[in-house]
């Protein structure tokens, strides 16, 4: 069982849903994203994902667009961050997903740039522009090395969610939204309606977590009433690393990260 | 190829996008399958195409031009005296029509020279449309003609800050919208890239070029010897292409080398990039070691993209087409010559496929014909131009 699917295990055994955060490596600077996760860990996230910088990142909202930019600024590379990844490693054994585009991987090359991943301490990969369609390669690079994270959308058809249920491995990244990441919409009946349907069609195969503008205690609390089986906050947290000068960051992540944990765990 | 059931030239093209674009690019592909066969539509968009937007263009053979190179005789495929001065309202109209039979209220568009977004605006203004543009702040600065062009058209145009800020950017942005408004929302893409079926779609549409070449040219008696497009995203270049792959002829596709291909300022993706992923397809790309897409120049706003369509990658790696460059400097000499052997003022896109025309006639015999896409007209140049020679002509 991969460390994620173990996690979803062990939370599931104690009653509670995941709460998972994102954050872009090198943003503002390497430093930050150390201490971002310690709060992160510190705090009671269940799941890191990092974000490595893309140039074009067509799926983001600006708060993540921005980050993007000041992280490739700052001369993020593919080596430096799994130097970080590692230094990650060394303290926490907390599930560590690598979310960017599938440009990254394919110009490294699938195995290579997987492997060397896998290596690092990373357990899975979350490609936002990546297509089952245009999956082969990639799963089976993968396979047995990394799970694979697909997405879902609340238009996404019965018969498509069964394909891509089956190419993932993980959870199931269901798009709370129509939109980019961070955008704030409230929360839609459209999108819990998705959740119940999700969660039927897969049959408790794969867990389900809803992402992309899930911002508040209250966001969370809303999504695992209706059956998430995980929660994904990423803009919040990009937020709160701009606002927090570098020596309170990892205090105030963690009081943040503690105050979403909470509506996790099923009273 | 004729209709890529899967999207894929070679191993190029495909769709790499967001699952929430999946079901709005399984519609529009049913739609376009359903529509593009169907004589009502082909109708509705022959009408169009004649009446409103002045199909056919002449192929005009530019007698002065060939005999100041000496060589082969040149023919001006003239895109340029289309509505709106440039091919790209062949594409509008086509998919602007196909939108209307989709019940799609609301139109949005990326533009790089601002000449797409013209023609965008002027179809669903004549389709009775609204219509949205994205185009990359730096553009809308070179190009401010054809924002004032479309705001009258009553376009609105959003100026894109992210990024290199230009028609990359402009594309992420119109992409960002399309996922935003997947439902009420028609992309209306204006080059031959992007996820499948657009790089398809926009080459049927622009084949109206070639095809009319191909009749035209039996008026001559003479297949071409040598065809010549420019090519940034590659529109003009795959519809003038497409229907004469299986002439003889030698077909040549021109990018943008803007200050030179050993200079990091050009945009010449298939001449200099390297195989990658964006913006839904596979194709050649212009990108750092590690796959970031690096940030192209070229003095021509519509050719300055990292990417190309996914069918000119597969003609390049088929070796069925050659795709050379032009250094800015050769352009304004091809733009100068032009306009003043033959009284035409030429887009700088179109400035390209003139540059290389040059350069082949002068190497040729005067029994051989060239053929160029004169892809449009250089109105909207004429400030850009005379800023560059009043920087690199003394006196």
């Amino acid at each position: 069982m991969s460390r994620i699917r173990e996690k979803f295990a062990e939370l599931s055994a104690k009653k509670e849903k995941a709460l998972i955060a994102y954050i872009m490596v090198g943003y503002p600077n390497e430093n930050a994203t150390i201490s971002s996760v310690r709060g992160l860990v510190k705090g009671g996230a269940d799941i890191i994902e990092l974000g490595f910088p893309f140039s074009d990142p067509l799926a983001d909202g600006p708060i993540i667009q921005n980050a993007s930019m000041i992280s490739l600024e700052n001369g993020t590379k593919i080596n430096r961050f799994f130097n970080i990844v590692k230094k990650i490693r060394r303290e926490t054994d907390i599930p560590l997903i690598l979310m960017t585009y599938t440009n990254i991987l394919y110009h490294k090359g699938y195995p290579e740039f997987i492997t060397e991943a896998k290596n690092a301490g990373i357990d899975g990969f979350i490609l936002p522009d990546m297509s089952i369609e245009e999956s082969k390669e990639y799963l089976a690079s993968a396979k047995n090395m990394t799970d694979t994270i697909f997405l879902i959308s609340p238009n996404t058809t019965k018969s498509r969610i069964e394909k891509i249920g089956k190419s993932s491995s993980g959870f199931l990244y269901l798009v709370a939204v129509y939109g980019t990441t961070g955008i704030k919409t409230g929360i839609q009946n459209y999108t819990l309606k998705a959740i119940k349907e999700v969660k039927k069609i897969t049959s408790g195969k794969i867990p389900v977590g809803v992402g992309f503008g899930v911002s508040t205690p209250d966001d969370v609390k809303k999504y695992v009433k209706a059956g998430a089986d995980a929660v994904i906050v990423g803009s919040a947290f990009l937020k709160l690393i701009e606002q927090t000068p570098q020596n309170k960051l990892e205090l105030r992540i963690a009081a943040f990260t503690k105050s979403l944990k909470r509506q996790t765990i099923i009273t | 190829m004729k209709y890529p059931k899967d999207g894929k030239f070679g191993e190029f093209g495909g769709k790499y996008i967001p699952e929430t674009l999946v079901p709005a690019i399984e519609e529009l592909e049913e739609n376009y399958l359903k529509f593009k066969d169907n004589k009502d539509f082909k109708k509705e968009l022959d009408y169009y195409l004649k009446q409103y937007a002045g199909r056919p263009t002449p192929l005009y053979y530019a007698k002065n031009l060939s005999e100041k190179c000496g060589g082969a005789k040149i023919y001006l495929k003239r895109e340029d005296l289309l509505h709106g001065g440039a091919h790209k309202i062949n594409n509008t109209l086509g998919q602007a029509l196909l939108a209307k039979k989709m019940n799609k209220k609301r139109i949005i568009a990326e533009t790089g020279a601002g000449q797409h977004g013209v023609a965008t605006a002027m179809a669903c203004a004549v389709l009775g449309m609204k219509s949205e543009v994205y185009m990359g702040y730096k553009d809308t600065i070179r190009q401010k003609l054809n924002v004032y062009r479309m705001n009258m058209l009553g376009a609105k145009v959003h100026p894109v800050k992210s990024g290199s800020k230009t028609l990359k950017d402009a594309i992420n942005e119109a992409i960002r919208d399309w996922i935003t408004n997947v439902e009420s929302t028609y992309y209306l893409l204006g080059s031959a890239v992007g996820p499948h079926p657009y790089p398809v779609m926009v080459r049927d549409f622009q084949s109206v070029i070639g095809e009319e070449i191909k009749v035209q040219m039996k008026k001559i008696s003479k297949t071409p010897d040598v065809v010549i497009a420019c090519v940034g995203g590659g529109s003009n270049a795959i519809g003038t292409f497409y229907p004469l792959v299986d002439t003889n002829a030698e077909i040549i596709g021109v990018e943008a080398a803007g200050k030179g291909l050993k200079s990091k300022y050009h945009s010449a993706t298939l001449s200099a990039g390297s195989k990658g992923v964006l913006h839904g397809m596979m194709t050649y790309l212009l990108q750092d070691d590690e796959g970031q897409i690096t940030e192209t120049y070229s003095i021509s706003a519509g050719l300055d993209y990292p990417g190309v369509g996914p069918e000119h990658s597969y003609l390049k790696d088929t070796k069925r087409v050659k795709y050379h460059s032009a250094t800015d400097a050769e352009v304004i000499d091809a733009f100068l010559m032009l306009t003043r052997t033959e009284g035409i003022i030429p887009a700088l896109e179109s400035a390209h496929a003139i540059a290389e025309a040059i350069k082949v006639a002068k190497k040729s015999k005067k029994s051989e014909s060239i053929i160029v896409t004169l892809s449009g007209r250089g109105d909207k140049d004429v400030e850009e131009v005379q800023r560059y020679l009043s920087k690199h002509v003394k006196n």
